[in-house]
Formats: C-alpha cells, structure tokens, sequence
C-alpha cells in the first residue's frame, strides 16, 4: 500500500537525459500530490455520511414528513427570520430541509452501493470470460457491451420509470443494466493482458480448469482496477440517481431524496433559494468525496487505468 | 483499411437491430398511451376503435416490422400526442439538439486542451492543481442543480442572460457550458496522463536534445500522440453528452431531442419515444464508427489486430 519506488516529486523526469534509465515508465503513476497521503477529508465525509444514513431516525430533529402550512418557507437560521427549529429552513409544505436532507443520504447512499455492487459483479464476470475464452465469445460479448455503453442511461430509467412506475428498484436496475459495461470493457482489457504472461500458461499446463484460472488466477489480479471503478462511480450513481428523482423518473414522493427536493425547490427559487441550494451541496460534497477517494485509489492502485 | 470499415460497420448495424428490438418492447411496455389520450368517460368501443385507427390492434410481430421497414425510410408514424408525423418533429428538434451539442463541445475542447496541456507541462505546480481542481468538480457537480443556480443567479437575479428557450446567441451560454462541463473533466484528466506520459517518452527528449523549441515540443510533438486516447473516448464522451442533455433541455427549456424524449416518455408517445431512442443511437453509433475508423487510421496497430 506504501509509494514505495514512486518517485515522490521528480523535477528530473523534465531533463532530458537523466530520467532515460527509469526503465518501468509504463508502471510509474502520475507524481500527483495526492498519492502520499491518505485522503482523510474524503474518508471522514463518507464516514460521516454512512452514519447520517444508519441513524437518521435518531439524529434528525424532526419528522421529515410532518407537514406545517404556518411553518412554510422558512429561511435558514443565519437569516432574520430563521430559527434554531429549522436550521436549514423549511420546504413549501413546512418539512423541516435539515431531517429531509438527513434522511435522503439513506436513498442516496443505497441506490450507489447497491446498483454499483450489481453492475460490477455482472461486468467483471463478462469480462473476466471475454478476456479468458477470446475468440468468437469474446467478440460476441463485446458487441453487447458496445451496444450497452451507447445507450443512454437516463432514457432508459425514464422508460422503465413510466413502463413499472417509479421506485428505488426501477432506478437500480435502469442504472446496472447500463453500467456493467463499462467493468467488463475495463476488466476484459486486463484480462486479455493477464493472458500472456507465463503464470496463466503455467496453471493451464498444471492442469487448472476454467474456473479454476478465471477465479484463482485472474479475478485476484483485477480486484485493484474493480476497487477503483467501484469507488468512482458510486459518486457517479448518487448523481445519476438525483438526476432521475429530479425528473420524476426516480424515488416517488413524499420520501426525502436529494434530487426530488432540488426539484420541489425549483419553482420556488425566487423565494426560497435554499430548498434547492442544500441538497444539491450535499451531493456536490459526497459525490466529491467519493471521486477523491477514488483518484487516490487510482493513483495508489493502479496508475495505469485512465478511466473516467 | 476497406475490410476493417465493413467489419465496423457490419457491428454497429447489428447492434442497432438489437437496440430497436428492445427500443420496441420497452416502448410498448410504458403502459397503454389510450388512457392518455381519451377521455376518462370514453366507452369500451372507443378505445377498440382508438386502437385499430393508431394500429395498435395487431400482432406485435406485424408492428415491429412494419416499424422497422418504415424507420428505415424516415417514416416513424404520427405522434399519439401532438398528431403529426414524428418525422417533422424529429426535424425540428434534432437542429437544435445539435447545435446545442456542437456549442458545449466547442466550449469543452477550448477549456480542456489549454488546462490539460498546461497541467502535464508544469506538473505539480499550482496551474496543475487548479486544473485537478476543474476536473474533479466536473465530475462531482449534479449538472441539473448547476443548470437550476444558474438560471436563478445569471438569469433571474442578474439578468445578464436568457433563461431558457433557443433565441440567438446569448441563449446558448448557460445550457451549453452546463453541458460542456462535464466533458472538460473527463478530457482534461485523459489529455493530461497522456503529456506525461508522452512527455517522458525517448522521441520526445530527442526532440529537445535537436533543439526543437520547446513550445513546439508539447503542441506539435507531444500532443499528437497525447491525442490518442483521447480519440478513443471521444465516443463516450459524445453519449455521455446526449444523456446529459436530457437534463440539461428540460431544465432550459430548450426545444431539443432530449426535450422532446422527456415530453415523449411523460406523455406514453410510443412513436416519439421510439424515434428519439433511435435517431440518438444512430447518430451515437456513427459518431463511434467514425471514432474507430480515425483511430484505425491513426493509430495502424488496431487495424490489424482482428
């Protein structure tokens, strides 16, 4: 896990002569100055943000659903007319913005563990056969996958969300019957380099089976990569998830999710600015969180792999 | 060359008979389109009636291939909802859509060249930082809440520019850079680790040891090849851009394909939902054909490696 053998910051790598006797450039990751240390920032907000979802019920001040036309748009508490009842202000039916917001993380959290998990144990064991039998299996999976990745993701959530009605599993679905893709493009590639070097030939001719190659020999050898997309693209779900709720196509109301209430409060920006603004910087945050910790992971893993 | 082209395009076309059967199914699976369109006291013989005049009453199998054979030749039937034929709508819309697309990707490709090119150059210098900083934000921001804070700021408070709507130059400002940033992330990050690596490359310092001035080292030499994957990407980044704009059109009221797909899917409009998810993956898979076909011609070692 250390850097060892990273050359740390390598002002000589710019001269033109000195650096032509590193001989492994491919292996070296990018100098960043994130690889050194670990990205406590990071790992503490998304701590904190799985605990906010664990004990919302007993951290939230108030009934997230309890509705109060008196209470309706009340600003912040920084604000004249706020109030410690309400520190975040409340929404157009009087719920309190900071239990609502509380509560989301739960939806949020979900939807990315949960539709992530599903699409890279789908992808990986695609790519894992693609790369290991190659050939016409290999291309016929890989037609599909191409096929898969040229589909845009939110049309087909918003398809499934009319076709069934919108709910948490239809999301998680309409986003992992897209998103294996990627891993097993990703996975595939590896695969396909793992299949040269001599550890794989030597297990064959020692009379390892399939199975006994793809989970011994080349799941082990991917599980750097799997970590580092799995950890980018939670944060990617968590937006693409508020991006459906945000257009009716994702978890139905009344339950707290981030993205319904960034469009509960468009209408009413003009005056009452905050409905909208919170939740969306509690995205911003996490999501944030997730992709920094994912870039160290990268850079500390596996500098090779330039995924998105 | 020719041979790999046939092949490409062979796939693409196979991969877009796959995406229409299931673009088929799932748009008859959005739940029936004549509760939308009838009134609520409409007898039992008006919808059977309904249903033989829209065709609705056939075979399935009848429906997808008449579908097809039509899609083939531009016709897509009329829209359920709007009662003309999609085919004018989709000319009216797929314009705009494209403008739209090329203006958020001209945006991106002069953010992303400059700061992916400086970032690999002056590595670990402050310019790097805040490009790293440019990168990360573009993947972590939800483009819908942005679009929303500028329309309300930029628009509302500040009247500095349009709202929504697709009237002259100033109206494509805010949707297209909200459309663009997140491209510039993803391109930037790419560009970048491709100059690094390019930079340390043995060409390169024989380059500088000739004497090539070094401003033309990293935009002529390094570049080009730096380019690569990011031509790989290019595909992506382009469905990625139509996915976004689903959101990024209906938040500004831009009279798109991605507008016209929400308007479609919320109102059950089986020919609109059918045509857009089509033409989008057409016009997705062209964009990719021509993406391989370039780096094929770039690059000699895909060619040859089927």
């Amino acid at each position: 896990m250390s850097s060892a053998g990273h050359p740390r910051s390598d002002p000589a790598s710019r001269l033109p002569l000195q650096s032509s006797a590193l001989p492994d450039r491919a292996a070296r990751p990018e100098p960043g100055q994130r690889s050194r240390h670990w990205p406590v920032v990071s790992i503490s907000i998304i701590v904190v943000f799985v605990l906010v979802a664990l004990l919302a019920p007993l951290l939230s001040p108030a009934d997230p659903y309890e509705q109060s036309l008196r209470l309706r748009f009340r600003p912040p508490v920084w604000d004249e007319r706020g109030s410690w009842a309400n520190p975040l202000g409340t929404d157009r039916l009087g719920r309190d913005m900071l239990s609502r917001i509380l509560w989301g993380s739960r939806v949020s959290l979900a939807a990315g563990v949960v539709t992530v998990l599903i699409a890279s144990a789908f992808g990986a064991a695609i790519g894992l056969v693609a790369g290991y039998y190659g050939g016409r299996v290999d291309a016929t999976l890989m037609r599909v996958t191409d096929a898969t990745l040229a589909f845009p993701v939110i049309l087909l959530a918003l398809i499934l969300a009319v076709t069934v009605g919108p709910s948490f599993t239809n999301v998680v679905i309409a986003i992992a019957v897209i998103l294996w893709a990627r891993y097993a493009r990703v996975i595939r590639g590896q695969v396909l380099t793992l299949m040269q070097l001599d550890f794989i030939a030597q297990a064959r001719i020692a009379g390892a089976g399939a199975w006994r190659v793809i989970t011994r020999h080349l799941l082990p050898n991917t599980l750097n990569t799997l970590v580092v997309l799995v950890t980018l693209q939670i944060g990617y779900v968590i937006i693409v998830e508020a991006s459906l709720s945000f257009l009716g196509a994702g978890i139905p109301p009344p339950t707290p999710a981030w993205g319904s209430m960034i469009a509960e409060g468009r209408d009413v920006i003009t005056i009452a600015w905050w409905v909208s603004f919170f939740p969306g910087l509690v995205i911003l945050l996490v999501v944030l969180a997730f992709n920094l910790l994912g870039d160290w992971l990268r850079d500390t893993l596996d500098p090779r792999l330039r995924q998105l | 060359m020719l041979r790999f082209v046939f092949f490409r395009l062979l796939q693409s076309l196979i991969a877009l008979a796959i995406l229409s059967v299931v673009v088929f199914v799932l748009a008859r699976a959005t739940g029936d389109p004549l509760h939308m369109i009838l009134p609520m006291n409409a007898s039992e013989e008006d919808y059977a009636n309904a249903r033989r005049y829209l065709g609705l009453d056939r075979p399935y199998v009848t429906q997808y291939l008449s579908f097809v054979g039509r899609a083939v030749t531009g016709d897509f039937g009329n829209s359920i909802r709007a009662r003309r034929p999609v085919s004018e709508l989709l000319r009216e819309r797929l314009p705009n859509s494209l403008k739209l697309a090329a203006f958020a990707m001209s945006v991106s490709l002069a953010i992303a060249f400059p700061l992916g090119v400086m970032a690999a150059v002056k590595k670990g210098t402050r310019i790097d930082r805040a490009a790293q900083l440019v990168a990360v934000l573009g993947q972590s921001l939800p483009t819908f809440w942005v679009a929303i804070v500028l329309v309300e700021f930029v628009a509302g408070r500040l009247q500095w520019l349009p709202a929504g709507g697709a009237e002259g130059f100033a109206s494509y400002v805010l949707p297209g850079f909200t459309l663009g940033w997140f491209v510039v992330a993803g391109m930037m990050r790419l560009l970048r680790s491709g100059m690094l690596e390019v930079l340390d490359s043995e060409y390169v310092k024989l380059a500088r040891l000739k004497g090539v001035a070094e401003r033309k080292v990293v935009w002529v030499h390094a570049l080009k090849n730096a380019l690569i994957p990011v031509v790989t990407f290019a595909g992506i980044y382009f469905a990625i851009l139509v996915t976004t704009a689903i959101v990024v059109e209906t938040v500004f009221a831009w009279p798109g394909l991605g507008r016209l797909a929400y308007d479609g899917i919320t109102s059950r409009d089986f020919p609109v939902i059918q045509a857009v998810v089509l033409s989008t993956a057409v016009i997705v898979a062209a964009v990719n054909l021509c993406v391989d076909c370039l780096y094929a011609v770039i690059d000699p070692r895909i060619r040859y490696s089927r």
